[in-house]
């Protein structure tokens, strides 16, 4: 196979640190939104709404890190979600409610899972390590669902959201939502200082054309697996926040579907961008939650019939929008704000 | 009972990895020669399904209905092909998986649309109704006989145009190195088109064949179409014949060993804990298939040398 | 919000009925229902059962205008979870009707019952919500999960079987499937037979069947599974010789796809179309001619919740105000349901009447279940002891 992602340089670290506006607006604006989230009447709703955006941020954020700068396409990535979300539940379901356990068991558990499953997938390339990572990322799915005292296939409900070094901290929506964009700013910070740091030169290289770095002395593998390990926890650390705002647990969050749609996001917003990918995360759930009432709105001039009509098949809509976004707009939404690194 | 049931269980194993193989035929040297992956590949599968549903209720007769699908089920994948693949043969993969999973949510709403949510009968052919006693007890339908003999003779037919006719060479030649099967003069776009159309059409053969026995359905084609995938992944991309023998295999192992796990772990665990880790087991057993494969050789069974 | 407001009750203003109808505020009704991806037409039924309820009403609850907002769950816990708040808070609806799937059905349940709002359920009834679980906000117009899985069992343990295989989709319904049936049938089960959850070809356990020659087999096959298992069995055969027992595997969801071929097949179930109650020949008339499609036991359960909160609406007087006084007059289940007797057990879980259903044409072609025997009468589910609720 030639390259996965055919070749596009990712871009240069700026000699002098410059302020990008773009995620300065997006995390100002994430930072601002509880304001308006109070002043709309449904505050839980909308916090609920953008907490859930921000976590599959997040993991599209993780995915980024491997597949916009190392060209790794896991398909199996929700199987970190769900990792990180089955610590959560499981070890709330035997009393050990505390996010200081939980969040390490999580992240520990990620990464053992993503080194032994990266150590095999990372001997193949292109499209065979699509499919090597999608099938451990069934497997685990299918371990999931006959976990039978934890719900099987219904999944399982939290008592209640974890705690905070034994304070219920978490309990409120706004204090999810903190909590989330705290993550996620950290998360972002730890990805750009990685991509921007040698380690970061080095996977991009190997991306870039990996005969040439073993020729000068890197050897891509140890690279690739610490950076897959790296981008599993942070997956882990979305699923562990999924199951509390959710605060809900089950095989359905490690669907290969699910697999799917974080590399749609990633790829919506723009590869090797790191905000982008919270970008594509955003406009990907919230066009599939608002879609069926823009259209609705939009259509006013029909008839009732033909408007619930129109709602009911958005995803009619949705798929064609996709398939412009990509003929028309090179390099998803980071093309489309003038961002574009690549191409 | 064993060996009887055994042989029954191949047969079956035989005839979906033979469905399998129609479907993965298509995907395998889309993705060889043009390097194109395509996604909607599956719902190709589905439209099959659809057109000879639509077309028997209307015709009343399988036959025709099937004779009307397969040009009808080409057409459909030339035109996909005119309207947006080949705006993405030069575009990087990720685009390509972008682009078709539109078309997937298109399609998969779109029959939802004009057929309705609930599932589509098409019944099965009456000469090929019935069944045959093929040991004592065990009667195996006809029709599914006909799918076995329909199956493998595509395969024969396939494997004639590939490795014995002009068109074939190119396509062989094409998997190799494109750029310079181009180079020597051949309209790669219109060798493309030829592909394309040809593969859209055997998913849709595949289709039609399984309408009278399986469900006709919104979304039918999206687990099949990650079944094709590990298929060629095994056989290794742009390989037919490794595609044939992989399909076979994933068809075999799905079949034989969901109905004997439980029995084979029967010998080393109790029957409760047998039955318990079979029934974890079974769903998994073709992706740790697909992993061995790949740890052992990870450019699938029949690397394509280029 | 996947809004798709219908809002019905134009006709209502004509009659101002003196139930209690002041001018207040609509009464708001979220239906969250599975609409999109394979089993969509489950979802479609419920729909159509509550919207042709509320036609009939005229548009009220109680003498209250409503508003019905329908959510697509896309059969996704965690995305039914954010629509269900959305419903609550934004929406700010009184009843939360739904859902079809109990995996969704589990993972709305804290949500809705926290923020102090009734939820009916319309079709799903896992053994928690019936036990452990419990809560006073939550009622179901359907069954506990088990409970048409008994009705087979008890079936096969009447006539005496001796041999029964069972085969099941390998997930949690579908082990429960199995040990509902078991809870009754005391004879051999020659094997447990569990398929992936969305398993196309059932050749290979067919062939198993046919060799073990079992005096029947029960199976859980629900939408296009069943679809496949029903035509495959009768292509193998089996049809005429093994009985065929099943739940939620021939009913008026997969029926039209089925057709001929599952004529004679056996489900459990607490209604079928050809009840003999005048309110339900109405009904299956009505939406037939509606929406040209066999009404199945999704839309009656979706029908009849319209008709329980129209019921305890009228008994407050259309007040929502007082929880508790609601809440007795749901828990009394002061209405004529389509499937004749029919309350609530104290876990909010009905106390009714099963039946043996069997799979039939009809004179005019389309095709239907139809009511073979009565298994069951008065029937409550296993769970209720476990529920401490006081409601």
């Amino acid at each position: 196979m030639s390259d996965w992602v055919a070749s596009t340089p990712a871009p240069a670290p700026a000699l002098r640190p410059r302020l990008n506006p773009v995620p300065v607006a997006l995390f100002a604006l994430l930072a601002l939104a509880p304001v308006f989230a109070a002043l709309s009447g449904a505050e839980g709703y909308v916090l609920s709404l953008l907490t859930r955006v921000m976590i599959f941020g997040i993991a599209a954020l993780s995915l980024d890190l491997i597949l916009g700068y190392g060209a790794l396409v896991s398909f199996g990535h929700a199987a970190f979600l769900g990792i990180g979300a089955y610590a959560v539940g499981i070890l709330a379901s035997h009393g050990i409610e505390d996010a200081l356990i939980q969040v390490p068991v999580a992240l520990l558990a990620s990464a053992a899972f993503a080194l032994v499953t990266g150590a095999i997938s990372l001997r193949t390339k292109g499209v065979y390590f699509i499919m090597i990572t999608l099938a451990f990322g069934q497997m685990l799915f299918f371990l999931a669902t006959s976990l039978a005292a934890y719900g099987g296939d219904d999944g399982l409900t939290l008592p209640a959201r974890s705690t905070l070094a034994g304070f219920a901290l978490l309990r409120s929506d706004r204090a999810l939502y903190a909590a989330t964009l705290l993550a996620l700013l950290g998360v972002y910070a730890l990805c750009t200082a990685v991509v921007n740091s040698r380690f970061g030169r080095v996977l991009r290289g190997a991306k870039e054309n990996a005969v040439r770095m073993e020729a000068i002395g890197f050897h891509p593998f140890g690279y690739q697996l610490v950076a897959y390990a790296l981008s599993g926890m942070i997956a882990g650390l979305a699923g562990c926040l999924l199951a509390n705002q959710a605060e809900f647990v089950s095989p359905a969050f490690m669907t290969w579907q699910r697999s799917g749609e974080l590399i749609f996001m990633v790829i919506l917003g723009g590869l090797a961008s790191l905000h982008g990918a919270i970008l594509g995360a955003a406009a990907f759930l919230l066009l599939e939650e608002f879609l069926p009432e823009i259209l609705h709105t939009a259509a006013f001039l029909a008839s009732d019939d033909v408007r619930a009509r129109l709602a009911e098949n958005w995803k009619m809509v949705f798929g064609p929008l996709l398939i412009l976004v990509v003929l028309f707009v090179r390099g998803g939404i980071m093309g489309l704000l003038g961002q574009r690194h690549h191409g | 009972m064993t060996t009887t049931l055994l042989l029954v269980q191949a047969l079956n194993g035989l005839q979906f990895g033979l469905i399998l193989f129609l479907i993965a035929a298509g995907l395998t040297l889309v993705f060889g020669v043009m390097d194109f992956i395509n996604l909607a590949h599956g719902v190709q599968y589905m439209v099959g399904a659809y057109l000879v549903a639509a077309f028997a209720s209307w015709t009343g007769s399988f036959g025709t209905a099937l004779l009307l699908a397969l040009p009808a089920a080409l057409a459909f994948g030339l035109l996909l092909e005119v309207l947006v693949f080949r705006h993405l043969y030069d575009r990087d993969h990720l685009d390509q998986v972008l682009a078709t999973f539109g078309i997937i949510l298109f399609l998969n709403q779109g029959v939802k649309f004009v057929w309705g949510a609930a599932p589509l009968n098409v019944p099965v052919p009456e000469v090929l109704s019935g069944s045959v006693e093929i040991a004592d007890g065990l009667l195996y339908p006809v029709y599914r006989l006909a799918i076995i003999a329909a199956g493998l003779g595509v395969a024969a037919l396939l494997y004639g145009l590939v490795s014995h006719t002009r068109i074939g060479m190119l396509v062989r030649a094409g998997a190799t190195n494109a750029p310079m099967v181009s180079a020597l003069g051949v309209n790669i776009r219109r060798l493309f088109m030829v592909v394309f159309g040809f593969g859209a059409m055997l998913a849709g053969f595949a289709g039609a064949m399984v309408a009278p026995i399986l469900s006709v359905e919104p979304g039918m084609g999206d687990n099949i179409l990650i079944l094709a995938f590990v298929v060629i992944v095994i056989g290794g991309i742009g390989s037919v014949r490794g595609a044939f023998l992989a399909a076979i295999l994933v068809g075999l192992v799905d079949t034989v060993g969901r109905s004997f796990a439980p029995n084979l772990l029967r010998l080393v665990l109790d029957p409760a804990a047998a039955s318990q880790s079979g029934r974890a087991l079974a769903p998994m057993m073709i992706y740790i298939l697909m992993a061995a494969i790949l740890f052992f050789r990870p450019s699938g069974l029949f690397p394509v040398k280029r | 919000m996947n809004h798709i407001t219908k809002t019905l009750g134009l006709a209502g203003l004509i009659g101002l009925a003196a139930t209690g109808a002041q001018a207040q505020e609509k009464l708001k009704i979220g239906l969250l229902l599975t609409l999109s991806g394979p089993s969509a037409v489950l979802g479609q039924q419920a729909r159509d059962g509550f919207q042709l309820a509320m036609k009939d009403l005229g548009g009220k609850l109680g003498g209250r205008e409503a508003e019905v907002i329908v959510v697509d769950d896309e059969l996704k816990p965690d995305v039914a979870v954010t629509k269900v708040k959305g419903l609550l808070e934004r929406d700010k609806v009184d009843f939360v009707v739904g859902p079809i799937f109990s995996n969704v059905a589990v993972a709305v349940h804290k949500p809705i019952v926290d923020s102090n709002t009734f939820y009916i359920s319309t079709n799903a009834g896992p053994s928690n919500l019936a036990g452990k679980s419990c809560n006073p906000y939550f009622f179901a117009t359907s069954y506990q999960n088990d409970q048409n899985h008994e009705v087979l069992g008890k079936v096969a343990q009447d006539r005496g079987y001796k041999k029964v295989y069972l085969l099941a989709p390998n997930y949690q319904a579908g082990k429960d499937a199995l040990a509902g049936f078991k809870r009754h049938y005391k004879g051999e089960v020659v094997e447990e037979s569990y398929v992936p959850l969305n398993n196309l070809d059932f050749q290979s356990e067919l062939a198993k069947i046919a060799s073990m020659k079992p005096d029947a087999i029960f199976t859980f096959m629900p939408g296009g599974m069943g679809v496949n298992l029903v035509k495959q069995y009768r292509a193998a055969g089996l049809a005429d010789r093994i009985p065929f027992l099943s739940a939620f595997t021939v009913d008026e969801s997969t029926l039209p796809a089925q057709q001929d071929a599952a004529i004679g097949m056996f489900g459990g179930s607490n209604w079928a179309p050809n009840l003999d109650t005048p309110e339900n020949k109405k009904f299956v008339a009505a939406y037939e001619a509606a929406y040209n499609a066999v009404p199945g036991s999704y839309s009656m359960h979706a029908y009849d919740a319209a008709l329980l909160i129209d019921s305890a609406l009228k008994a407050t007087g259309g007040k929502m105000d007082d929880k508790n006084a609601v809440r007795a007059a749901l828990a009394k289940a002061n209405f004529k349901s389509l499937r004749g007797d029919f309350k609530f057990g104290q876990n909010g879980f009905p106390v009714q009447d099963f039946y043996l259903v069997k799979a039939a044409k009809r004179a005019d072609g389309k095709f239907q279940t139809e009511i073979a025997e009565k298994v069951f009468d008065d029937y409550a589910d296993a769970y209720g002891k476990e529920c401490a609720a006081t409601n």
